[in-house]
């Protein structure tokens, strides 16, 4: 079943918004997790964890480095 | 060096703070009720309530903080939070390396272990979450106040079942007294109303199993008594030396005046059957505070309700203070709150002060009739009036493994 990026992105900002408490509005596409969000890498790799399942993907541990922005996150699982 | 309380912070089962838990505890009302699960029918678990927080720290917390904190860090930033703003620190708060924290838990996030494991079992080792182990470690509650409030000077949690909490306080005051820390958050805190911890403490014959009365089932000193009741919840106090609090011009509530700290070394859960750990803890408490049992007017017991420990340390009491024992004012809170574990001696610290700040000692309910062999002034249905001038006051707290500390605080 694959998804459109807008769905990816919708279900992408939710997951962030519920760790962060960032509005799922301001989680977009050139957002960059670290610079912009200021997730740290504990919070990234739960983000990633919660992502696999909710998009039931894997993203190896090696892949999230890659991960900068939120376009980058979105672009791998749509794709995946 | 002296030290002192300048901030009470709590969230139990009489109330989301200290003023609403302290008018519940002198009105003489239970926090305890039946449990809303299905935990009896599915897994068999034979007791079926317990104390339960009023307020919920999904309700004072954010999304985020819930997510990242087991239970019992939650619960213990929430009371951290009250007591910090309570002691009034301005702007420029605590010299980060004169602040120290130490908050404890008897269990520790027995929630988030076993919720991981379910997920390891059920899902795969892939969708365990990455925080789980700074959730589930037993010093979580402090690292994460240490990290709000900046606490630099060091961050401990010591662990001695249902004497941590106290021990932490005991702990502060050491820390202060050495020269070590100027202010100390210092409490403990408890999450373990679950399934595994409840069918354990059955297990042991521990736990009331008055299901149909949940209410009347914490009930030190009765005749009737048949166990403790699991409660949940934090207590947090801010202790401060005296030149610090005063340099600031902080109200104080009273001085921390002794610790005494002993060890059965008798049995790991069953305590010394004439009590003479928990007597030597008491005896140097008020050795250390330069105090005679002449000076003491008020005992918050540990009285868990349980056959054998509640008179045991009833005797203790009559042994150490002989026939002043007449004059003290004792007071069984669990009576109320259900036992708190490693959270029961900070909150039952607070209700110490409290009792000294507004002179009336907290009543014991549900006590029809005393055990026969209670040789103590016992503090019953409604609050009593503690005398005015220079008093002081002992909390006790024991814990599985023999651990008994002893708190006097005064006023």
């Amino acid at each position: 079943m694959a998804l459109s990026k807008d769905e990816v992105l919708a279900g992408l900002a939710e997951i962030v918004s519920e760790e962060t408490d960032i509005d799922t509005a301001e989680v977009t596409l050139e957002k960059s997790f670290t610079d912009d969000l200021d997730i740290d890498s504990l919070s990234m790799m739960t983000i990633v964890t919660l992502a696999e399942e909710k998009f039931d993907v894997r993203i190896p541990d090696e892949k999230v480095k890659d991960l900068v922005t939120v376009g980058d996150a979105v672009d791998f699982i749509a794709a995946a | 060096m002296n030290v002192v309380v300048t901030g009470l912070g709590t969230t139990s089962p009489l109330g989301g703070d200290v003023a609403s838990t302290w008018e519940a505890a002198l009105a003489g009302r239970s926090g305890v009720r039946t449990l809303e699960n299905d935990w009896a029918e599915k897994y068999g678990v034979p007791v079926t309530f317990a104390g339960q927080l009023v307020v919920q720290p999904s309700e004072v917390l954010s999304r985020p903080e819930t997510k990242r904190m087991d239970p019992s860090a939650q619960m213990a930033i929430v009371a951290a939070r009250e007591a910090w703003a309570d002691a009034g620190f301005g702007e420029d708060g605590v010299d980060p390396d004169r602040l120290g924290s130490i908050v404890s838990s008897g269990i520790g996030g027995v929630w988030t272990m076993l919720n991981a494991w379910d997920t390891v079992r059920d899902r795969g080792a892939a969708r365990v979450l990455p925080l789980t182990v700074p959730m589930l470690m037993p010093n979580s509650p402090t690292a994460y106040v240490s990290l709000e409030f900046k606490a630099r000077a060091g961050s401990h949690s010591p662990v001695s079942a249902c004497a941590s909490g106290a021990e932490a306080i005991g702990m502060g005051f050491e820390m202060i007294q050495s020269g070590r820390a100027d202010v100390v958050i210092c409490g403990g805190t408890e999450a373990a109303i679950h399934p595994l911890p409840i069918s354990s403490f059955a297990a042991m014959q521990a736990l009331s199993k008055r299901n149909d009365d949940p209410q009347g089932a914490s009930r030190p000193y009765d005749v009737s008594r048949d166990g403790f009741v699991m409660g949940e919840g934090s207590g947090v106090l801010i202790l401060e030396s005296e030149e610090h609090a005063k340099a600031r011009g902080a109200r104080v509530y009273a001085n921390v005046l002794g610790v005494g700290m002993t060890a059965d070394a008798h049995h790991i859960a069953a305590p010394e059957p004439n009590g003479a750990g928990q007597t030597k803890a008491m005896q140097l408490s008020l050795e250390r505070a330069g105090l005679t049992t002449a000076d003491v007017a008020h005992v918050n017991a540990h009285a868990t309700s349980t056959p054998v420990g509640d008179m045991i340390e009833a005797r203790g009491i009559r042994t150490l203070l002989g026939s002043h024992a007449d004059q003290v004012l004792l007071s069984a809170t669990k009576s109320m709150t259900g036992h708190l574990l490693g959270g029961a001696g900070a909150l039952e610290s607070v209700f110490t002060v409290k009792a000294l700040e507004t002179r009336q000692a907290p009543p014991t309910i549900n006590v029809t009739e005393p055990d026969p062999e209670l040789q103590v002034d016992l503090v019953r249905d409604t609050p009593r009036a503690l005398p005015a001038g220079q008093i002081a006051a002992i909390n006790n707290s024991f814990g599985f493994g023999g651990h008994n500390v002893a708190l006097v605080f005064g006023a």
